[in-house]
């Protein structure tokens, strides 16, 4: 233990804490820029620095450890007088037409300006032309270098995070900035769209591409039938950024909220979750036969997932030899765009190129994929508009509606009903658990060996995780399976994805089936998520999460009436010519930078 | 009182035999050798003066089977050649002050992070190291030392950043504690010592502790090889006993007309005439890492800081808030108050930067901008408003 004192208040605290946190413990906030509990210590924007007594310099609280002894001040004049300097000059060098921005509000320079009540630009703008330093050129993400503080936290969440290395540092001294591989256009470049870093940027200088305004205006012409799915892991995060606490569900009051803005359809992604559980389960199956019993070499196996956006980028630009083992299911919103222009025009009877398809996606990627050239089997556009969390955040609070009072309300119908199974596909495993009741089923007649169906060695924040299942009084049609240990592994965040993908390649995995998930946790940690996040608050979204699907009478994707429904009367059998006509897709090699 | 005679030294360059104090090595316990340096007084003569035995004995006291020696040849300091001349003419005496260090902290292996501008120098170098590979060998001594290259970028002479560039990373200063005694190169015990340093550790080996220290004053103990330029008719590189005054120093150096001398390069102080008398050139004074540029009544200081600021400009490596944007704007600050846009007053409030810069920003660059800033402001404020 290390005995110190802050502000004249003594303390004991382990060895290896930092100034920062021991300063915590006392109560004392010291502001932080560079720093994210997510993310490897910086110590660049130095914010935070303090006095340590005997010490020449100042130091950066977040970045020294304590020791015994230490006599540390955080608001001593030369601190006050050091951080507003500092504050300063990140403002001289940031375009702070606050009003203006995305991000007025939910911006942690300008509250730290806020705080240390800077007014009075002492220094001069050294921003001459904020027009020029602003790259739309993506479908998800927008970054402006005029609102960049060179805090770092997106090359390290690019870097440590997910392993892309899209975001790199260039030049030094006054031209030092956040560039890309030789500073082309975000479009022509390896990023995945994954949004990590716009979860992480204090400013705005990366944010979302919006749809807002898109949306709103479909909303309010009469002509359109507007039909909004929401993703799984949206109902256990909105409600961060309308007033809950982390890890309160709010599914009826979201259902509600989109009727009252105008919505015409309020749907569900999970139903189309679980149609992907079906479409997968059944590829999965079918791949295992025709390796197994047809001796097909043209066939891949490990099968991977092919849920998440960001992931698919990532293996089209840095493992293209494996395309062939990713599933061909499209993602359950593409799944629904296909339906809603189709399916569900003919139940409901409306003129296709009338229906606008809205989602709402933890998710900065689904804005990319949904813009993808193969993405329009209905023969429109099956998603028009992709809204983050945040974007509807702000369309309930643009309708003025009291969030936090709304009455619960149920999804419409078609294409509103779940099972427990398609809503855990927001957290990391959830997938690989819900094909595995639907798979072990369908080949033994039986239920997943695990209690309450809960599948627990694929649950959790561990970056890889491997599991396995025996199979084992197969029915008839599926013998060839009896005694065959099904090994599968799940891993979130693109940097394990790496890992995994490392051992398929180098041959020694031996894995079957493969989950894997671009961001830290799974969708409920995704890119296009309320701000800020941080292990405690993903793990509060994952408890919501699994406690959800225990609450769901119907646990097991092929049991959902919708489902078996959609199949008698649209889609006739799991892979069948019309299946793959709406719901597969296929994929394309990508640059390596 | 008659003016003393500045006293010129011969030990860098003399003809000191590294075979012979190599086997001295030899003969001696680690600790003895640690000592001697200790006893010597010996402080870094890159600039920033801390002592080297108690580098050394830090570095000792680590466990751990891996350490290493670097050797800091990325001399960018604007104003100071003497380690290039070092490497020049001495080549064996820095080799072998590398060795020494590794006998003194169980380091095997030693690196040479050569400045990038002196890769004109590689090829003699490398062939003088093979020769001094082949004498440890006869000798049993296990030392091997390679050479790392550097590009360009004055922030690679900072220890932590150096690293960080022969590891193959952008050269950026890293977060202290850990310092490199514990945590340096590839995470290993590590010393960082300049060139000069390590050939005098060879020369304090070889003379002895006592006669080096008995030169220089009590801060400033024994000799230091100095680059001087500028305003000078004998411009070149002197070995020189430390502990003079900048008076004495322009007495010997300058031209007749010196109103100033940058002492310590870019990152040093400015010397007016007014205080030449009472400035010890030396760690009690002002302390410079070898660069002495004189200035004569024909330059405008202005100009002087404008080259300096605009260097540091570049030359930030942008990482930390404090140097990238305060080096922006004591730059763009000394602009607008010349050419009117601003009040003359506003350079005060950049005196106030320069003092947040110096305590705030991450490494000893942004933490020295402030140094030539301030006494340039201080004492040539006319020159900069008018």
């Amino acid at each position: 233990m290390i005995n110190l004192t802050i502000n004249g208040l003594e303390l004991e605290v382990d060895k290896g804490t930092t100034i920062l946190e021991a300063a915590k413990k006392l109560n004392f906030r010291i502001p932080t820029l560079c720093h994210h509990q997510d993310l490897c210590v910086a110590g660049n924007c130095r914010v935070c620095v303090v006095e340590q007594v005997g010490n020449r310099t100042l130091v950066a609280a977040c970045a020294t450890p304590v020791t015994e002894g230490m006599e540390i001040n955080t608001n001593s004049l030369s601190v006050r007088t050091s951080r507003k300097h500092i504050i300063e000059l990140l403002l001289s060098e940031h375009n702070a037409d606050c009003t203006k921005c995305y991000k007025n509000g939910e911006c942690e320079l300008q509250s730290l300006a806020n705080e240390y009540s800077v007014g009075d630009h002492i220094f001069l703008d050294l921003i001459v032309d904020h027009k020029s330093m602003i790259d739309m050129s993506s479908a998800s993400i927008i970054k402006d270098d005029s609102k960049c503080i060179r805090c770092l936290r997106c090359v390290r969440t690019c870097e440590e995070l997910q392993g892309v290395h899209a975001l790199a540092v260039a030049n030094k001294g006054s031209e030092q900035k956040i560039s890309s591989f030789f500073d082309k256009p975000w479009r022509e470049v390896i990023c995945t769209n994954c949004g990590q870093c716009i979860n992480r940027c204090p400013t705005g200088a990366l944010v979302e591409r919006n749809n807002i305004e898109d949306v709103w205006n479909a909303i309010l012409d009469p002509e359109k039938h507007v039909v909004v799915q929401t993703a799984p892991a949206v109902r256990v995060s909105l409600g961060e950024a309308l007033g809950f606490e982390a890890g309160h569900t709010v599914t009826g009051k979201m259902v509600s909220a989109l009727k009252r803005i105008g919505f015409d359809s309020v749907l569900d992604t999970d139903f189309t979750a679980d149609l992907t559980i079906i479409e997968e389960g059944t590829e999965l199956l079918t791949r295992l036969k025709d390796v197994l019993v047809n001796k097909r070499d043209d066939v891949a196996l490990p099968l991977t997932t092919s849920c998440s956006p960001g992931w698919i980028k990532f293996i089209e630009h840095i493992y293209p030899d494996f395309l062939k083992n990713v599933s061909t299911c499209k993602s359950p919103q593409q799944m629904f765009g296909a339906l809603a222009k189709t399916y569900f025009a003919q139940k409901r009877k409306i003129d296709p190129k009338n229906i606008v398809s809205v989602s709402i996606m933890p998710c900065t990627a689904k804005k990319f994929e949904a813009n993808r050239p193969e993405m329009r089997s209905s023969g429109f556009k099956d998603v028009d508009f992709v809204l983050t969390t945040r974007e509807l955040a702000r369309m309930v609070r643009q309708a003025g509606i009291d969030f936090m009072r709304l009455e619960d309300v149920n999804y419409d119908s078609i294409m509103g009903e779940s099972s427990g199974a398609s809503v855990i596909f927001g957290a990391t495993g959830g997938v690989m658990e819900a094909a595995l009741r639907t798979a072990y089923e369908i080949v033994t007649g039986r239920e997943v060996p695990f209690k309450n169906l809960n599948i627990i060695p694929v649950r959790g924040m561990k970056g890889v995780k491997e599991a396995s299942i025996k199979i084992d009084g197969c029915t008839d049609e599926w013998k060839f399976l009896e005694g065959v240990e099904l090994k599968c592994a799940v891993a979130h965040g693109l940097v394990n994805a790496r890992e995994v993908m490392e051992k398929v390649k180098k041959g020694d995995a031996g894995y079957h089936f493969i989950e894997i998930m671009a961001c830290p946790g799974g969708c409920l940690g995704g890119g296009g998520q309320p701000i800020p996040t941080n292990s405690k608050i993903r793990a509060k979204r994952a408890r919501a999460i699994y406690d959800e699907d225990m609450g769901k009478p119907i646990r097991k994707s092929h049991e959902n009436p919708e489902i078996i429904q959609v199949y008698k009367d649209f889609l006739g059998t799991p892979n069948s010519h019309k299946s793959h006509e709406l719901l597969h897709t296929h994929y394309k090699e990508r640059n390596r930078y | 009182m008659k003016a003393q005679k500045i006293k010129r030294v011969d030990l860098i360059f003399d003809s000191t035999s590294t075979k012979e104090v190599l086997v001295k090595a030899i003969k001696m316990k680690p600790e003895e050798i640690i000592q001697e340096v200790l006893d010597s007084g010996l402080r870094g003569r890159g600039g920033a003066g801390f002592p080297t035995g108690l580098k050394w004995k830090y570095a000792a006291s680590e466990k751990g089977a891996v350490k290493y020696i670097v050797c800091n040849a990325d001399e960018g300091e604007p104003g100071t050649f003497k380690d290039r001349q070092i490497l020049e003419d001495a080549p064996r005496k820095v080799y072998a002050g590398m060795a020494i260090a590794g006998r003194a902290i169980g380091a095997k292996q030693g690196y040479i992070y050569l400045r990038g501008e002196y890769r004109y120098l590689l090829f003699k170098l490398m062939e003088e190291l093979v020769f001094f590979h082949s004498r440890l060998k006869e000798l049993g001594y296990d030392f091997n030392i390679q050479f790392r290259m550097g590009s360009g970028a004055y922030i690679c002479g900072e220890e932590s950043a150096l690293f960080e560039s022969i590891e193959g990373r952008r050269g950026e200063p890293r977060n202290k504690p850990p310092f490199p005694t514990v945590s340096g190169l590839f995470g290993k015990p590590t010393v960082i010592n300049n060139v000069e340093t390590l050939v005098y550790t060879v020369e304090i080996l070889d003379h002895g502790a006592k006669h080096f220290k008995e030169m220089g004053t009590s801060d400033s103990r024994g000799s230091k090889v100095f680059s001087i330029s500028g305003d000078t008719p004998k411009p070149g590189i002197y070995e020189l006993e430390l502990g003079m005054t900048v008076e004495r120093f322009v007495e010997e150096f300058g031209d007749g007309d010196t109103k100033a001398v940058q002492v310590g390069g870019a990152s040093g102080f400015c010397v007016p005439r007014k205080k030449f008398r009472e400035t010890i050139i030396g760690f009690e004074g002002v302390p410079t890492g070898g660069s002495m540029i004189l200035f004569n009544s024909s330059r405008s200081m202005y100009n002087l800081l404008h080259n300096y600021l605009d260097f540091f400009d570049e030359e930030s490596c942008g990482q930390c808030a404090p140097c990238r944007v305060g080096c922006q704007q004591l730059l763009q600050g000394v602009v607008s108050v010349k050419a009117g846009e601003k009040d003359s007053r506003y350079l005060d409030e950049l005196v106030k930067l320069a003092k947040t810069m110096k305590i705030a920003s991450k490494c000893g660059l942004g933490q020295s901008v402030g140094n030539a800033f301030r006494t340039i402001v201080e004492h040539f404020r006319e020159e900069i408003i008018y």
